[in-house]
């Protein structure tokens, strides 16, 4: 029990296909009610896939957890209709302060463009993104939670998986077209296809402790190396929702695990943190360790992973949740469309290439992040020592200095989903990145362009008037939005972060990505493109 | 531009001395960040990644991983 927080208690039933012993055959099962395995599931309903999540739990996550979150994971929220409750909610910062020893080394600025409906990062507790998750999920249909069912075991046939579940009326079958295990990083769906998941260990451990207090401390990421109060280690301090800070300190190999959990010894560590006149609480404390691997592929015949249960980074950088959403993001509208037949199992594998691709980026990222914060030896040590020391006065320094590389979303450059430019673009808007977001009206009203966009393929083209209000490639369509009649870009935001010129076309895939883009609007360029990134 | 392995430093046994005296009154450790803030300092005078990957090499370092992956 959390002073802040009363953790909700999700009731039991029993389903219709274990009372009657008939397994029924359902579009998706995915495991896990976590931050991903949620995401996927209001994602498949946005799509209309007929969806069982399953859980061996009955409630939220237990502790704050995750705690941030990052732009482009809230723009998928808020496609998916709880954004702007989870940023009401949280704790939006953008400044950090880096400290080495008794002194600041350097501070930075997340440098967060105007023009953007979500702030570059909030920090929130990780219960809390998930109780909005499910009250969302709850005003959805085709989507069903079922609590206390644990997956004992899964069979993959040709065209589907059948699932052992266990939960407290015994032990039945259910049948699964597709699965998607966001069971996390001890996946037992892993285990059970046989897939390899292979990287490096690091041996280290940390304390996690969220403490309740009144502060005045500004909303902003401190981190410190080798500070006085906790020589030779790191430590991390956080502002979350409720008045609830989380504190970060790493302990070193050599710790135990058990006896750093217990208050008496967590405690003298706070104070020697915030002082001895400081008034805090205990809310909650973990102990963790870490690795940094992936799994060899995010596809084994049926069942597709995503998230943690994909991969498993360090904690510095916020990457871990924050790109799990976004293989949900690149999932869920492949899924649909190879479902419905109407594009083949290859986007399926898309699937794979973009997001190990990602999970690749951000492994390197949190690799680097961990070499340079818990240093393997004397050597790297002195270097590391080395930089923080010179940050304070040279700037060059500066760049150096890695306490984590914040989240942000890796462009499929390289995907096969991608039409190569022909024509030449400024600016960051290549085909494979994710759409920038920008001030746009419509009807009238003011708005944000990628709450215009949604969720299917749309043609976003500059000025003129085509005749084609839609490009289509079999059964998919592709709304054509011209900018100037369809929505108004009256503050010039959008044309100057997508290179507009009159004429300039885009080709935006339903993850809100550049598929292609084009200095004119060409029906049968755009239509092959369209095909392409269905990859028929 | 490769990097430069032909003599270039005018005085070598002055500018010698004066790094080994720059180091007289520091102790082991001290002198240790003192080098590595030395190699930080010059890496970025230089800054092609060609010529400091060519130099780590010279030194008789590894070939670094991020090497071989590029400079993504």
């Amino acid at each position: 029990m959390l002073k802040t927080y009363e953790y909700p208690k999700f009731a039991y039933r029993q389903s219709d296909e274990q009372r009657t012993g008939k397994p029924r055959r359902h579009q998706a099962v995915v495991i896990g009610a976590g931050p991903i395995g949620l995401t996927a599931a209001l994602d498949f309903a946005r799509h209309g896939i007929e969806t069982v999540v399953i859980d061996d739990s009955d409630t939220v996550s237990i502790g704050s957890r995750a705690v941030c979150y990052a732009k482009r994971p809230l723009e998928v929220w808020d496609r998916l209709g709880c954004g702007d409750r989870l940023v009401a909610k949280g704790v939006s910062w953008k400044a950090g302060k880096v400290f080495f020893r008794d002194r600041l080394s350097y501070q930075f600025d997340l440098l967060p463009e105007a023009g953007h409906k979500m702030p570059a990062m909030i920090n929130l507790q990780q219960y809390y993104l998930e109780q909005y998750l499910i009250d969302e999920i709850a005003r959805r249909d085709g989507v069903e939670l079922r609590w206390k069912h644990k997956l004992l075991s899964l069979k993959q046939a040709d065209d589907h998986a059948v699932l052992t579940v266990e939960t407290p009326d015994g032990v039945f079958t259910m049948e699964a077209d597709w699965v998607i295990a966001c069971d996390g990083a001890n996946s037992d769906t892993r285990r059970m296809v046989d897939a390899k998941f292979t990287g490096q260990f690091f041996q280290d451990r940390f304390l996690i402790a969220d403490i309740v207090m009144k502060a005045e401390f500004p909303a902003e990421r401190w981190f410190w190396f080798d500070p006085p109060f906790h020589r030779n280690q790191s430590a991390l301090l956080h502002k979350q929702a409720d008045d609830v800070w989380r504190l970060d300190f790493q302990l070193g190999w050599d710790a135990d695990p058990e006896a750093e959990k217990m208050p008496e010894k967590i405690i003298p560590r706070v104070r020697a943190m915030l002082g001895d006149d400081r008034e805090f609480e205990l809310e909650w404390a973990s102990i963790y360790q870490f690795a940094c691997r992936r799994v060899d592929n995010f596809r084994y015949g049926r069942v597709l992973f995503a998230g943690d249960a994909a991969h498993q980074v360090s904690p510095f950088g916020a990457r871990g949740a924050n790109t799990g959403v976004s293989d949900i993001d690149n999932l869920a509208w492949k899924l649909k469309l190879v479902m419905d037949g109407d594009a083949p199992l290859a986007l399926i594998d898309s699937y794979n290439e973009e997001r190990a691709f990602a999970a690749d980026d951000n492994l390197l990222n949190s690799t680097r992040s961990t070499d340079f914060i818990t240093p393997k030896r004397p050597a790297s040590r002195r270097f590391r020592d080395a930089v923080l020391e010179l940050a304070e006065d040279n700037a060059f320094a500066r760049p150096l200095v890695n306490s984590g590389r914040l989240s942000t979303p890796t462009p499929y450059l390289h995907s096969s989903l991608n039409t190569p430019d022909e024509a030449a673009f400024k600016g960051k808007m290549a085909p494979g990145t994710n759409c920038d977001d920008a001030p746009v009206s419509s009807d009238g009203r003011r708005g944000w362009f990628l709450n215009t966009i949604g969720d299917g393929f749309v043609v976003l083209t500059f000025g003129g008037a085509p005749a084609q209000r839609e490009i289509s490639f079999g059964n998919i369509k592709a709304r054509v939005t011209v900018v100037g009649r369809d929505l108004i870009d009256a503050e010039g935001v959008l044309a100057e972060r997508y290179d507009a010129q009159p004429g300039t076309t885009y080709l935006i895939r339903p993850d809100q990505h550049v598929a292609a883009r084009w200095r004119e609007f060409d029906p049968a360029k755009i239509q092959k493109a369209l095909a392409r990134a269905v990859a028929a | 531009m490769p990097l430069q392995t032909k003599a270039n430093i005018a005085d070598p046994d002055g500018f010698y001395q004066e790094l080994i005296d720059s180091q007289r009154d520091l102790r082991d450790g001290e002198a240790e960040l003192m080098n590595c803030k030395l190699v930080l300092i010059l890496a970025n005078h230089i800054g092609d990644r060609d010529v400091l990957r060519e130099a780590i090499k010279c030194a008789g370092g590894a070939q670094a991983a991020g090497a071989l992956r590029g400079n993504r």
